[in-house]
């Protein structure tokens, strides 16, 4: 069979600081007509770089200094620039990762579909209008007639993709990029998504380059894989053996790496040390560095192709004579067990750290002249937590529902509209200015970005020095110059960074080294409950293990609490000893991991964890596909809050919020499928 | 003592400017960020010619600051001196000749004659109704019809290769400076500089100093005998108006900002950080300030101003501090005016930071607000400031021109750009024209505009986080790949239970 698509040898430089860059560097790939090909490999690897080639469209910075892109016979990057816009667009169509940034905010959705449909295709006037609403029906929204009329921003994430992928379409192309489509959506629509992809190519016949970090979303829908390391591919495989029996030691420590419940007592399996600098010309093979299976050959030897099966191949010093025996090593490759955590039973309330109890936080929306508040969008609307002395909470919904809203009430980084928030049983709300500045030792808060969560223009120490200085005049210990150093050093040694660090600038970290430090900074006031919010998903697969077993290890040295927030399960299910699920606001269903995950009741649990991509082998699953996406906080749903949503809808959901059913001492949920207890329960009231 | 200093308001205020600025310099050097941005300033080739061409505009306006009053040759009984009412600057002892040659009125560039016919009584006593000679414009010829031109030729020739040489002068003392640095050989280190290989872009800042020296060696070398851009009306040399009117031009350009500073910086960050009534406060103040018609509240307030002065003569003793006070109070109100767009930036830019996570953070540990907005939020935005107030300059030094022109800018005494265009208007009708004082003025402003435009490109650049982003990410890319060898196992280092 002939290739679509076929690279040979590409090679594209940088040219930025001074040395190029070898963003790829001698990569070859053919793809099939029809089939999805995912190419895989963390950020920084050169994968943008190659889709990027492939449409010529690369920044102004880079250059394609060797190889030869061809597609189905006609060599791309030997085509004039005008030749080439026809082929953008029209025989190559692209989807990008952020559906917010890839629209015209000032063009109906219809006229840019028929901008392509101009430029590509000879269809004009009513037919184009016809083309339209059927790619529009095509990529499922509803109601086209009435959506080409309207403007992006009335669209959703979810619709915007869709829409992008409907212009990606509007020519029949013969090869779709899709580079990260899902990355910035949760995983509900994320499952619609990619199954819409699926359905399409399908019908279309047209093959997909996915380029993606995930491994999940390589599992629900790529047919063959290649990984891609450091400019270059070092393995290539069909889904089945590739997720069966990765071959390259990176890949097997991907896998590793991954979080999961099995794991759980362990510390993740880290990839050591850093992808190796583009810049200088390799002589052996690009992971020998940090592979623990590295001899001297991988060090002088560029490891040449060696082919497993016929559609495995892989780059490779260890195949075929090592395999074997390398492989089993690696498979049980034993790290450091953690102590099994104590088993706290239940929550008992001398042990209790933070409760809080039917938080809300109401934003108003003002209108008219006078600003005067017309409604209010109900962030966080009546949420009750508790968590114990050095347990970990994990706050779980999709973006939207409120649960960084939640952190942030907490924190009293917002105002909070009612409800209340004990730590340590000093109630917040009722402190003054003074005291609640004392009390904010006791709890600290980490974010997500740690590229904005650290001030670019101050040194670490600074950084650092920055709360126990705010703080310490107020705590008891003596804090003179010497002490706070020598504090600063063991800390900055506990996350794992070294001394010197202290004196650089944030610019000189990579994302993981920053989140280390951003670790260190809250733990400089040595709280009790740390609120993680979202700490590991702006990181890679391997970078994110790193965190994960800091945290862990942490929380065992110093009996930290974490709360939490995330939507990524598998760090749920690693980390966290009791789960919350929040849906718009609201808690709909709590209890401890393995209950909620096991054996989820509320149906939004159960769509959500149906939705999240499983890469483990042989597992099959039902994926309950949600319609639609969540309502608006500003105009929230009579009823049960899920219910235009749910499978198993009933007529009393559309009328009254369903009172706590409860099924364990610790788990709970709202929902009218299951008996409600009468009163509530009494824990800890 | 022969001279009694005199440090008039504006001086000082220079002076305090001067401070502020070697003061951040030294900042900026202990600053990794500030100094990553001032090297991208410095490896850029048009800002530096246009900073070479800037930087002899404030040599020659602080050479101008520095005044005094020079004692007279008669004394009190008592010994003391007595000084004169005259305020002079350093910058007119070194142009003496330039200041004391006054013709009776209008004499075209380099013209050894005056413009205007008039009746002459010749030796022989007759009355002739002709061009006169000037009293020192050529005055040394004996016949300019036929000497002025190779006379002309030959002193420009001359003073641009005295110029010249102080150029190659330059060139050497540079090359053996950086050869010493750099530890190579001379001439390699000059091959370096012409062929555009060096880090700070000596070729086109030489080439520019070439031109400026040979220019100013020709212009000095005329000077001695003639009016290089003729005179003006009541004679005085237009050479030394326009030098004079730079001094003018940058007090309005900087001193504006310096006072439009505080207001804007002070205003829009609370309005930005704060939020909620402060915001709205501050809000209304600025748009009610900039729907008032700027010209007419300047010229209300300069107005009033000139009254004051008037009924208040005895406060100042000489007319050089009443010119300066009300330049004083033009770069006052000016400043007023003139806060409210940086302003609107800086709330802007505010806005946004306050949401950014490390000030959610800073809040998490309870930092009061006034740390906040001085360790957090005014570092983070002072590339706006230098942006901004390198790009005011310019378009205040024309403000004062055109003030001027209106007759409400600086006062009639005070030799600025403006006064120079203003005297001309009326010379631009009459036939033959009188030209060059408008195109001295015009000349001269451009210049200083230009280069100032050019410079702040340059800084803007530099500066603009925007600007930089695809070399930004590049870094940053970078700065993944390239981790130091310590760090390259961190999982190691944690301590282990």
């Amino acid at each position: 069979m002939t290739a679509l698509l076929e690279i040979n040898e590409l090679k594209v430089q940088l040219h930025t600081g001074r040395q190029p860059v070898r963003a790829v560097d001698g990569l070859s790939l053919a793809i099939r007509p029809g089939e999805t090909f995912a190419l895989l490999g963390e950020s920084g690897c050169g994968k943008s770089m190659t889709a990027l080639s492939i449409m010529r469209l690369l920044p102004e910075a880079g250059e394609i200094t060797h190889g030869s892109i061809c597609l189905n016979g006609d060599e791309l990057l030997a085509l004039p620039e005008s030749a080439m816009r026809e082929v953008r667009g029209n025989r190559i169509g692209m989807i990008f990762q952020e559906p917010m940034l890839s629209l015209n905010p000032v063009m109906t959705t219809g006229a840019q579909i028929e901008e392509v449909l101009l430029q590509h295709s000879n269809l004009r006037g009513a037919a184009a209008q016809t083309r339209i609403l059927e790619l529009l029906r095509q990529v499922g929204i509803p109601d086209p007639a009435r959506r080409i009329k309207e403007y992006p921003f009335q669209f959703s994430g979810g619709m915007k993709q869709r829409v992008m992928i409907a212009m990606a379409l509007a020519s029949k192309p013969e090869l779709l990029i899709a580079d990260e489509p899902t990355t910035a959506l949760d995983v509900t629509i994320q499952a619609q998504v990619l199954d819409l992809m699926r359905n399409l190519q399908r019908q279309e016949n047209m093959a997909i380059l996915l380029i993606t970090h995930d491994l999940g979303v390589v599992a629900e829908i790529a047919q063959r894989i290649a990984v891609m390391y450091a400019g270059e591919i070092i393995e290539t495989a069909d889904q089945e053996s590739f997720f069966q029996s990765p071959a390259h030691p990176y890949s097997h420590k991907l896998f590793a790496a991954l979080p999961t419940r099995k794991k759980r007592n362990q510390k993740l399996i880290v990839i050591q040390g850093n992808v190796p600098a583009l810049s200088h010309v390799f002589t052996g093979c690009r992971f020998a560095d940090r592979c623990d299976h590295a001899w001297e050959k991988c060090h002088k030897i560029i490891p040449p192709w060696v082919e497993i099966s016929p559609q495995h191949r892989v780059r490779c010093h260890l195949y075929p004579e090592h395999s074997v025996e390398a492989l089993s090593d690696i498979a049980h490759a034993t790290t450091d067990n953690l102590p099994a955590s104590v088993d706290a039973p239940g929550l008992d309330s001398d042990n209790l750290l933070l409760n809080v109890n039917d938080l809300k936080v109401h934003f108003p929306v003002h209108k008219g002249l006078f600003k005067r508040a017309a409604g209010y969008v109900k962030a966080v609307d009546g949420v009750s937590l508790q968590i114990n002395h050095g347990r970990t909470l994990a706050l779980v919904g999709e973006s939207g529902c409120g649960k960084t809203t939640v952190g942030k009430g907490i924190m009293q980084l917002i105002t909070v509209t009612s409800g209340s928030i004990r730590v340590q049983d000093e109630e917040l709300s009722k402190l003054n200015r003074k005291q609640l500045l004392k009390k904010r030792t006791e709890f600290q808060i980490i974010f997500q970005d740690p590229y904005s969560s650290l001030n670019p223009r101050m040194r670490i120490i600074e950084i650092i020095k920055e709360g126990m200085q705010a703080l310490g005049r107020y705590s008891d210990k003596l804090s003179t110059q010497k002490k706070n150093e020598h504090n600063i050093d063991t800390l900055l040694m506990q996350v794992g960074l070294p001394v010197e660090a202290k004196w650089r600038y944030p610019h000189e970290f990579s994302g993981g080294q920053r989140q280390r430090i951003a670790i260190a900074r809250a733990l400089a006031v040595n709280p009790q409950l740390l609120i993680c919010d979202e700490p590991t998903s702006a990181l890679d697969v391997s970078v994110q293990a790193q965190i994960l077993n800091l945290l862990k290890t942490l929380q065992q040295e110093r009996k930290l609490a974490y709360l939490l927030i995330t939507h990524n399960i598998a760090v749920v299910d690693y980390l966290a000893d009791e789960v919350a699920v929040m849906y718009l606001g609201r808690i709909v269903e709590n209890g401890r991991t393995e209950e909620v995950l096991d054996a989820p009741k509320h149906p939004y649990t159960q769509a959500l964890l149906s939705a999240v991509p499983i890469y483990e082998p042989g597992t099959q699953r039902e994926v309950i596909r949600l319609q639609g996406e969540p309502p608006s906080p500003a105009d929230v749903p009579q009823g049960c809050y899920f219910h235009p949503r749910c499978p198993h809808v009933m007529p009393i959901c559309r009328e009254i919020y369903p009172a706590t059913s409860r099924f364990s001492a610790t788990h709970t949920t709202y929902c009218h499928l299951y008996h409600s207890v009468s009163q509530e329960p009494q824990d800890f009231q | 003592m022969p001279f009694h200093p005199v440090i008039l308001w504006t001086d000082a205020l220079i002076y305090l400017l001067l401070a502020t600025g070697i003061i951040l310099g030294i900042y900026a050097r202990r600053h990794e960020h500030m100094l990553a941005s001032w090297r991208k300033v410095i490896h850029s080739a048009s800002g530096m010619s246009a900073l070479t061409i800037l930087l002899c505009f404030i040599l020659i306006g602080l050479l101008d600051t520095i005044h005094f009053r020079p004692a007279l040759e008669q004394t009190r009984a008592t010994g003391e001196n007595i000084y004169s009412a005259e305020v002079l600057s350093v910058f007119d002892l070194l142009a003496t000749p330039l200041r004391s040659q006054m013709e009776k009125t209008y004499s075209a560039p380099l013209s050894a004659h005056l413009y205007a016919k008039q009746m002459i009584i010749t030796t022989e006593g007759e009355q002739v109704w002709d061009f006169a000679r000037l009293t020192f414009g050529g005055a040394h010829l004996d016949d300019p019809r036929t000497e002025l031109t190779s006379d002309i030729w030959w002193r420009s020739v001359s003073g641009a290769g005295a110029g010249l040489l102080i150029w190659a002068g330059l060139v050497l003392g540079l090359g053996s400076m950086q050869a010493k640095q750099y530890r190579t050989s001379f001439f390699r280190i000059q091959t370096a500089i012409w062929h555009g290989t060096t880090e700070v872009p000596w070729c086109a800042i030489l080439i520019t100093l070439a031109v400026i020296l040979a220019m100013g060696g020709a212009v000095a070398a005329l000077t001695t005998h003639y009016h290089v851009l003729g005179t003006d009306k009541v004679g005085q040399d237009v050479l030394y108006l326009s030098l004079k009117s730079i001094r003018t031009g940058l007090v309005i350009g900087t001193l504006t900002t310096l006072i439009m500073l505080p207001f804007a910086l002070l205003l829009g960050i609370a309005a930005g950080y704060f939020r909620g009534w402060v915001d709205d406060v501050i809000q209304y103040v600025y748009t009610t300030l900039s729907s008032i018609p700027s010209v007419l509240l300047i010229a209300a307030a300069v107005l009033m101003m000139q009254v004051y002065i008037e009924t208040h003569a005895d406060l100042l003793d000489t007319t050089a501090a009443r010119a300066d006070l009300r330049l004083l109070f033009l770069c006052i109100i000016l400043g007023i005016t003139s806060w409210t767009g940086l302003c609107r930036v800086l709330r802007g830019e505010t806005l946004k930071l306050r949401e950014m996570e490390y000030i959610q953070a800073a809040h998490a540990f309870g930092v009061s607000h006034w740390r906040i907005i001085t360790r957090h939020i005014l570092p983070n935005v002072i590339h706006i400031v230098l942006i901004t107030t390198v790009m005011d300059f310019s378009s205040l030094v024309l403000a004062e021109a055109v003030l001027s022109y209106v007759g409400v800018g600086v006062d009639p005494s005070t030799i600025s750009f403006g006064t120079m265009i203003n005297a001309s208007r009326l010379e631009m009708a009459r036939e033959p024209m009188v030209w060059w004082t408008l195109f001295a003025a015009f000349t001269f402003m451009f210049a200083l505009v230009l280069s100032a435009n050019l410079f702040s490109d340059a800084v803007q650049n530099a500066f603009n986080p925007h600007s930089r982003t695809l070399s930004n990410d590049s870094a940053r890319y970078l700065k993944n790949q390239n981790e130091t060898e310590e760090m390259a196992s961190p999982d190691k280092n944690i301590p282990r239970t």
